[in-house]
């Protein structure tokens, strides 16, 4: 157990090497990215490029670049941003990260609650009125644009029916920290969270609805039945339980995308200063130390994630106990 | 062997009759299985033999209520115990289901759920069942695993299918079945996913259980070694209807229909030169839509002649002493004062009545059409009949061609006699 845990944290730390010399490659040494005229910005003297370089240490050769980068991003702490001098990268991301935590766990829950009732209940009730119309719902939000889904609830809910009584107690875009006010916190995330879990409670809720109908196929299920049991045990007990399997797999990528920052349009359609923002303005801004720090951070949550979907796994399925 | 049907000691626990079992298929109904009818007494095994797809698993599904497809119709009567099976409110299936009738399916590989252990898995069938605590049921798993032969059943119980070996989960599988102490432990091919030796041992493990539980079994299978090892009673299956069926021993001296024969003539011979090339059967079964209106082995039989190509198909080709012309079985059935329908399938008896008593009480032509149906065209005789079960009448290998005399059906190696 222990080998394994090593061996798993010692691929972890070779997947994040990678991807920092990938992201390191991709906007410093791609040919006609040349940082430097970035941060002098549009029509600067060579004189300003050459003191620029020197400054940022963009002069020297590329494995020194991208150790002095990862020393100031992991050990020192002391990136600082190109675009807005001074400003601390990584402290800037610690500071969005609970906003994006709070809003990818609430719609989470919500998402995981309702694709399993919206699955459970289609499977059960195969080719009955019920599962059509579950899994047209399902269709519905899949194709529903989070962005669009996020302007128009902003639209009912904060211009056009906000005086009214169901939305008045909607309060204005923005975030407000659990510490400081859970009620308020709740209040503030509660529709970013439905807007974000809509396509995930489609998607969910069809994939488990496929996992549930294929699995009654299966010699098991055969078994359970003649066994004597009651449909729901055998649905719940037998079905659903393996099929969480493959929905736990589905659970953790999507989850590790959105911490790490798959959230932005939600976040920026609510005005929520999370990582999924801070990535966006990076963007806009071609920031580049910003910019490596939040793929960092992304591709950190990504591999967190599957290291504890893979541990789950043991939990939940034996067959994989033994593997290892 | 005595003619005379003893007086049963109860009814016989499963009467069967004119079961059918239709899908449909592009608008037309497509039976799957067509009008078998069979009897099962108390602590008797009834084999159920066929190629796949003759419709013996579908037979056993729909005897346990476990066939839900959309628009399946099962018609005919299967009385357990003297309630009707077909029918019956899936609420009451499912009471009967597990506790009077259970299953141990063909794979032992698939048939449980991976993600809990044996044990827990034989614990929710007995507390699905009977109000007992889980330690109690704990209990009777571990001395169910350990009356099927499993070494240290307590651990065993604790480990996982994927754990065990193939041999050992069919075991826990039957352990299951048993849990309840059904009345009807219905198998389905319960050895063709293990290995030679395993298969013996577990062939040896069914049979001892209706000494030790009193079950009956109904064992489907597709392999005739494992009847004549086996069962009391075989019924052979083509094409989901009913070619022939009677006691083992009988049925396997001298097979009445020429299916049953040439199933019996491909089984390689344990004694004697070794055949050049196993006699097969030609062709391959008809597929449930192109089943033909007459005889369903008509097609690749090489006696086929024109009753045999008459609708509606004979529901039964009996077999044992009495499968002989009606004007020949007069002198031969005095002493089976049998009303047809009863039909308790006991060795010495006949499992469908004797044709000569349907004969009779029933005198339709279409009775006597199905039993010229199995003659030998170029001599224009019935086969010859079945006076005793030891001495096979004159010329019968003859009689159905490749048929070769009584040999031990061994394919798998593990046989010697039929024994019964």
């Amino acid at each position: 157990m222990m080998m394994a845990l090593l061996r798993r944290l010692g691929q972890t730390a070779f997947v994040l090497f990678g991807i920092s010399v990938l992201v390191f490659l991709v906007f410093f040494a791609t040919p006609g990215a040349d940082p430097t005229a970035r941060i002098a910005g549009r029509n600067a003297s060579p004189q300003t490029l050459e003191k620029v370089r020197a400054e940022y240490g963009l002069d020297r050769p590329l494995p020194v670049q991208y150790a002095t980068m990862m020393k100031k991003l992991f050990i020192t702490q002391d990136l600082a941003s190109y675009a807005d001098r001074g400003e601390l990268v990584v402290p800037e991301i610690a500071r969005a990260a609970p906003v994006t935590v709070s809003l990818v766990c609430g719609a989470a829950v919500i998402w995981v609650a309702l694709s399993i009732a919206m699955g459970t209940i289609a499977a059960a009730m195969k080719g009955t009125w019920v599962d059509r119309g579950l899994m047209i719902l399902g269709l519905i939000g899949i194709s529903m644009p989070v962005f669009w889904l996020g302007q128009v609830a902003n639209l009912i809910t904060q211009s056009r029916y906000h005086d009214t009584w169901l939305f008045s107690w909607v309060p204005g875009l923005g975030y407000v920290p659990l510490t400081e006010n859970p009620w308020g916190w709740f209040k503030a995330l509660v529709i970013p969270w439905c807007v974000l879990a809509v396509m995930f409670i489609g998607i969910y809720s069809r994939v488990l609805r496929a996992d549930l109908v294929a699995l009654s196929g299966e010699d098991f299920m055969r078994t359970a039945r003649a066994k004597g049991l009651s449909p729901s045990r055998i649905l719940l007990r037998h079905g659903l339980r393996t099929s969480l399997i493959t929905f736990v797999s589905l659970f953790g990528l999507d989850f590790a995308q959105l911490v790490g920052g798959g959230a932005l349009l939600t976040e920026v359609v609510f005005g929520l200063p999370g990582v999924g923002r801070l990535t966006y303005q990076a963007l806009t801004n071609l920031d580049l130390p910003l910019i490596m720090a939040t793929v960092m951070y992304s591709a950190v949550f990504v591999v967190l994630a599957n290291a504890v979907v893979d541990i789950l796994y043991l939990f939940l399925d034996p067959r994989v106990r033994d593997a290892r | 062997m005595p003619a005379e049907a003893p007086p049963a000691p109860a009814a016989p626990l499963l009467v069967v009759r004119d079961l059918c079992v239709r899908v449909p298929s592009r608008g037309r109904m497509i039976p799957l299985v067509d009008r078998v009818s069979f009897t099962l007494g108390e602590q008797d095994i009834l084999g159920l033999v066929g190629e796949s797809g003759s419709g013996k698993s579908v037979t056993a599904m729909a005897l346990m209520g476990l066939i839900d497809s959309p628009g399946v119709q099962i018609t005919g009567s299967a009385l357990f115990r003297g309630q009707e099976l077909v029918g019956l409110p899936q609420k009451q299936l499912r009471r009967l289901r597990g506790r009077e009738i259970a299953m141990i399916f063909q794979d032992p590989m698939t048939a449980f759920t991976p993600v809990y252990t044996i044990g827990w898995q034989i614990d929710e069938q007995i507390r699905a069942h009977e109000r007992l605590s889980r330690k109690q049921a704990r209990n009777r798993t571990v001395d169910l695993l350990a009356a099927m032969g499993v070494p240290d059943p307590a651990q065993t119980a604790n480990r996982y299918p994927h754990q065990l070996s193939g041999g050992l989960r069919q075991r826990a599988m039957i352990a299951m079945a048993l849990s309840c102490n059904p009345a009807l432990l219905i198998a389905d091919e319960p050895t063709t996913a293990l290995d030679v030796t395993v298969q013996a041992q577990i062939l040896e493990l069914i049979r001892s259980l209706r000494s030790t539980y009193g079950s009956s079994v109904l064992l489907i299978t597709h392999d005739m070694g494992v009847v004549a090892e086996t069962c009391d009673t075989t019924l052979v299956l083509y094409s989901g209807r009913v070619a022939e069926t009677g006691p083992t021993d009988a049925l396997f001296a001298h097979p009445g229909h020429p299916y049953t024969a040439a199933l019996l003539a491909s089984i390689p011979p344990l004694e004697g030169p070794r055949p050049e090339r196993l006699p097969a059967i030609a062709g391959a079964p008809p597929a449930p839509l192109e089943r033909p209106e007459g005889c369903a082995f008509a097609p690749r039989c090489s006696y086929v002649h024109a009753p045999c190509l008459h609708a509606p198909p004979p529901p039964l080709v009996p077999t044992g002493r009495y499968a002989s012309a009606p004007r020949r079985a007069e002198a031969d059935t005095q002493a089976v004062p049998l009303p047809a329908p009863d039909n308790t399938p006991r060795p010495g008896n006949l499992s469908h009545g004797s044709p000569a008593v349907q004969a009779r009480s029933e005198p339709a032509s279409l009775r006597a059409a199905q039993f010229a149906a199995c003659v030998l065209p170029a001599e224009g005789t019935p086969l010859p009949p079945r006076l005793k079960d030891t001495a096979p009448g004159p010329g019968t290998p003859d009689a159905i061609g490749h048929a070769p005399p009584p040999r031990p059906p061994s394919p798998s190696s593990t046989i010697g006699e039929p024994h019964l």
